[in-house]
C-alpha cells in the first residue's frame, strides 16, 4: 500500500518549467530514493510535498488526505518529518532542548501556551528524550550548545529530533551532503537501523550513489522536471536512460 | 520554593533586595555633603526606576526570547496610562482598577497591533510597530484630543465623576491616588545622623509589582513557551517543519510584553495621575530597546540592571551643571580649571544624551551581553584569580606592591 501518491504535479518558476507530470508513489515502510542529476527537480518536488511551494497542477496525498495548500506545519503534524540538506537545528539551545521541542510538539500540536509550568516539571517529555538521546548515542552531549556540534553530529540531532515526533514518512534532503567518508557510512547505517527497527517509510533525496544502493528498495529517477522511470535498485543500475540522463548523451 | 530552581530563587531574592532596601543601598552620602547630589534615593525617581524595571522585564520577553525588535512598545504605555487616568476620573481613585484596566486595554491593543506587525519579520516588523506607535501618538496628541487631552495631556478635574468615590475632598482638592486609604504619594523620613531615607508608600507598591512581574517573567523564560520562544529566535524553518506554528507564539509573547507595557503605564499614572502623548513618542521606545540591551537582552536580570542604569545617569547627569562643575574643579589654576569644565560641559545637563550614547556604545562593542556580561566576566576573573591564589605563593595578592 502507498502511503504517499503525487499525481500529475507540473510546477513552472516564470519561463522555466521546475516540474512536470511528476507521477510517484511511495510504499508504506519502504525506502524510496529520488536520484537524479542537477537541476532536474529533485528540491522543487521536495518542497512541493512539505507545504514550502505549491504544485500549479496535480495532487500530493499523504495516507489518503490531500497535503496541498497546507502549511509547513500542518503537514508535519499530518506525519511527515522533514530532513535538510544543511542540518536545521536549534544552534543557539542545548541539545536536550532540541529534542525537548518536537517532543512538545508532539504532546501539545502546533501551539501551546504553557507559560508557568516549568520544563523540569515535565517528566514524561524529559523522560522521551532523554531516551532518544540515548538512542542517537548523544546523551553525554546533551548541556552542549547544539552549534558547537560537528556536522556529522548535528545531523544525528536532527534526525533524531524527527524520529521523536513518530513520523509515519521521514524526508531526507541530500542527508549526506559535504560529509566525510565515516560520517557518510554512519549516517548510512544509522538510517538502516531505523527503517529496520521502526515502523517507518523513508523518502530520500541523494547524489551519492553509494548512499542511494545501500539504502533504498525503490528508486525513481528525475530528469528534467520529470520521471524517467521507476524501478528497484538492480534494475536501476544497469538501466541505459539512467546513465544516459547523468552521463549525457555520448556516454 | 515557589517552583524556581535555586538559582532563580536566589536572583528574586537579590532583587527583592535590592528593591526593598533601595532607599538605603541609593542614598550612600549624607544630605547636604558634595556627593549628595548622586544620591537617588528620593520617591519620584525610586519610582521611576521601578516603574521602567517592569516596562523593560516585559519588553524583553518579547525581545530577548524571540529576537523581534519592536521600536513601538511605548504606545501600550502610553495607552496604559490613559485608561488609568480615566479609571481614576470616572470610577475611584483607587489604583487596584486603575491599573486592571491599564493592563487589559493595552493587551487588547497589542493584539490589534501584534496580529498585523507579526506578519512581518526581522525589519519590516520594527518598521511596523514605529509606524503604528508614531500613529498613536499622533492621534492622542490631535485627533482625539477629548479623550486623550492632546497636548495638554489628561488630567483630573474638580467635576470629574468619580462614582465610587469623591469628585473633590472635603477640602474642595482634587483627590489623590491611593490604595484603600493608603497615598501613594505618603512618605516617612528615616533621619541617621546626617543621612534622610525617604519610604514612600507609591514606592513600595511599585516594588512589590515589580517582584510580581519579576517572578513571572522568571516562571515564563523556564516554561515550555519560554523556550519555544527561544526556539524562534533560533530557528523559524525547523520550528515550522517541527509541527510548531510561529504565529501564535509570537503574537502570545507580543501581547504579554504590551501588557506589562500597559501595567508600567498604569503605575506611572498612579504615582502621578496624569498622561500625556509625549510618554508614546519613539524616543520612549527607543529607550526601552537601549535599557534592555544595555542590560543584556534575553537575561533574568538585565532588563531591571538596564533600566536603573539609564534612569540613574538620566537623572544624576542632567541635573550636573556647570557651577556644579567650577565648584569640583576649583582646586585647579583658573585657566585649567575653564578648560576642564569646557571640555566636560557637552557631557552633562542637557547633553547627557551624550554620555548615554558612549556609555551604550561602549557596552555594545566590548560587552554584547550588556551588564550582566559585565557582571559575568568580572565574577569569572575573580575567581580565576582566587585559584590561582590558592594555587601559587600569596606574594600576588598586592599587586601595587
Amino acid at each position: 500500500m502507498s502511503i504517499l501518491e503525487v499525481k500529475n504535479v507540473g510546477k513552472r518558476f516564470g519561463g522555466l518549467q521546475a516540474l512536470s507530470e511528476v507521477n510517484l508513489s511511495v510504499k508504506e515502510n519502504s525506502v524510496h530514493a529520488i536520484i537524479g542529476p542537477n537541476g532536474a527537480g529533485k528540491s522543487t518536488l521536495l518542497n512541493c510535498l512539505v507545504g514550502k511551494l505549491i504544485p500549479d497542477t496535480g495532487s500530493v496525498m499523504f495516507d489518503g488526505q490531500s497535503v496541498l495548500g497546507r502549511a509547513p506545519y500542518e503537514i508535519n503534524q499530518m506525519g511527515i518529518s522533514r530532513v535538510f540538506q544543511t542540518p536545521e537545528i536549534f544552534g543557539d539551545l542545548t541539545v536536550l532542548e532540541n529534542m525537548l521541542i518536537p517532543c512538545f510538539a508532539k504532546r501539545d500540536g502546533a501551539f501551546e501556551l504553557n507559560a508557568l509550568a516549568s520544563v523540569q516539571s515535565q517528566k514524561d517529555i524529559l523522560e522521551k528524550a532523554e531516551h532518544m538521546l540515548e538512542e542517537m548515542n548523544m546523551a553525554d552531549k546533551r548541556h552542549m550548545h547544539a552549534a558547537a556540534m560537528s556536522r556529522g553530529d548535528k545531523r544525528r540531532l536532527e534526525i533524531g529530533m524527527c524520529l521523536s515526533q513518530e513520523p509515519r514518512l521521514l524526508l531526507l534532503d541530500e542527508p549526506t551532503a559535504g560529509m566525510a567518508r565515516a560520517d557518510t557510512n554512519n549516517t548510512i547505517d544509522l538510517l538502516k537501523q531505523i527503517s529496520d527497527e521502526r515502523d517507518i517509510t523513508i523518502a530520500i533525496i541523494e547524489h551519492d550513489m553509494h548512499v542511494v544502493f545501500s539504502l533504498a528498495n525503490r528508486i525513481t529517477v528525475l530528469a528534467q522536471g520529470t520521471p524517467l522511470v521507476e524501478d528497484d535498485p538492480e534494475n536501476i543500475r544497469g538501466n541505459p536512460k539512467v546513465r544516459e540522463a547523468y552521463l549525457g548523451e555520448s556516454a | 520554593m515557589f517552583n524556581l530552581s535555586k538559582k532563580d530563587l536566589s536572583l528574586l531574592i537579590l532583587v527583592a533586595v535590592l528593591t526593598l532596601f533601595a532607599p538605603f543601598i541609593l542614598n550612600p552620602f549624607p544630605a547636604g555633603s558634595a556627593m549628595a547630589q548622586f544620591n537617588a534615593g528620593y520617591p519620584d525617581l525610586m519610582q521611576r526606576f521601578v516603574i521602567f524595571g517592569i516596562f523593560a522585564i516585559g519588553f524583553n520577553i518579547l525581545f530577548g526570547l524571540t529576537g523581534y525588535l519592536s521600536f513601538g512598545h511605548a504606545a501600550f504605555l502610553g495607552v496604559g496610562s490613559y485608561a488609568a487616568v480615566w479609571m481614576f476620573k470616572l470610577l475611584s481613585m483607587n489604583v487596584i482598577p486603575a491599573i486592571l484596566l491599564a493592563v487589559i486595554v493595552s493587551g487588547l491593543f497589542s493584539l490589534l497591533i501584534g496580529f498585523i506587525s507579526l506578519r512581518r519579520s526581522g525589519i519590516y516588523f520594527s518598521i511596523l510597530t514605529l509606524a503604528f506607535a508614531q500613529m498613536m501618538f499622533a492621534l492622542a496628541y490631535s485627533v482625539l484630543t477629548p479623550v486623550t487631552g492632546g497636548e495638554t495631556g489628561l488630567q483630573l478635574a474638580l467635576n470629574d465623576p468619580r462614582i465610587l468615590g469623591a469628585s473633590q475632598t472635603p477640602e474642595g482638592n482634587i483627590p489623590v491616588p491611593g490604595l484603600f486609604g493608603l497615598e501613594m504619594r505618603d512618605s516617612a523620613d528615616l533621619v541617621i545622623g546626617s543621612w534622610v531615607f525617604t519610604f514612600n508608600v507609591g514606592y513600595y507598591f511599585c516594588a512589590l509589582v515589580l517582584l510580581a512581574s519579576f517572578y513571572l517573567s522568571i516562571r515564563i523564560f523556564r516554561s515550555p513557551f519560554g523556550m519555544m520562544l527561544r526556539a524562534v529566535k533560533s530557528n523559524q524553518q525547523r520550528m515550522n517543519y517541527t509541527g510548531l506554528n510561529t504565529r501564535p507564539y509570537t503574537l502570545a509573547a507580543f501581547v504579554i510584553s504590551g501588557m506589562y507595557a500597559g501595567l508600567a503605564g498604569g503605575l506611572m499614572a498612579s504615582m502621578d495621575p496624569l498622561a500625556g502623548a509625549e510618554r508614546m513618542q519613539w524616543t520612549a521606545s527607543g529607550e526601552v530597546v537601549l535599557m534592555t540591551i544595555l542590560g543584556g537582552a534575553g537575561t533574568l536580570i538585565g532588563p531591571v540592571l538596564g533600566a536603573g542604569f539609564i534612569k540613574y545617569f538620566e537623572n544624576i547627569f542632567s541635573k550636573i551643571n556647570d557651577n556644579v562643575l567650577h565648584s569640583w574643579f576649583s582646586f585647579l589654576p583658573d585657566g585649567l580649571e575653564n578648560a576642564v569644565v569646557f571640555i566636560i560641559h557637552p557631557f552633562i545637563g542637557k547633553g547627557w544624551h551624550l554620555t548615554l550614547g558612549i556609555l551604550f556604545m561602549l557596552v555594545v562593542i566590548f560587552l554584547p551581553g550588556g551588564l550582566v556580561e559585565g557582571g559575568q566576566r568580572i565574577r569569572g576573573w575573580l575567581r580565576s584569580r582566587k585559584s590561582k591564589d590558592n594555587g601559587s605563593a600569596s606574594h600576588e595578592t598586592n599587586p601595587a606592591e
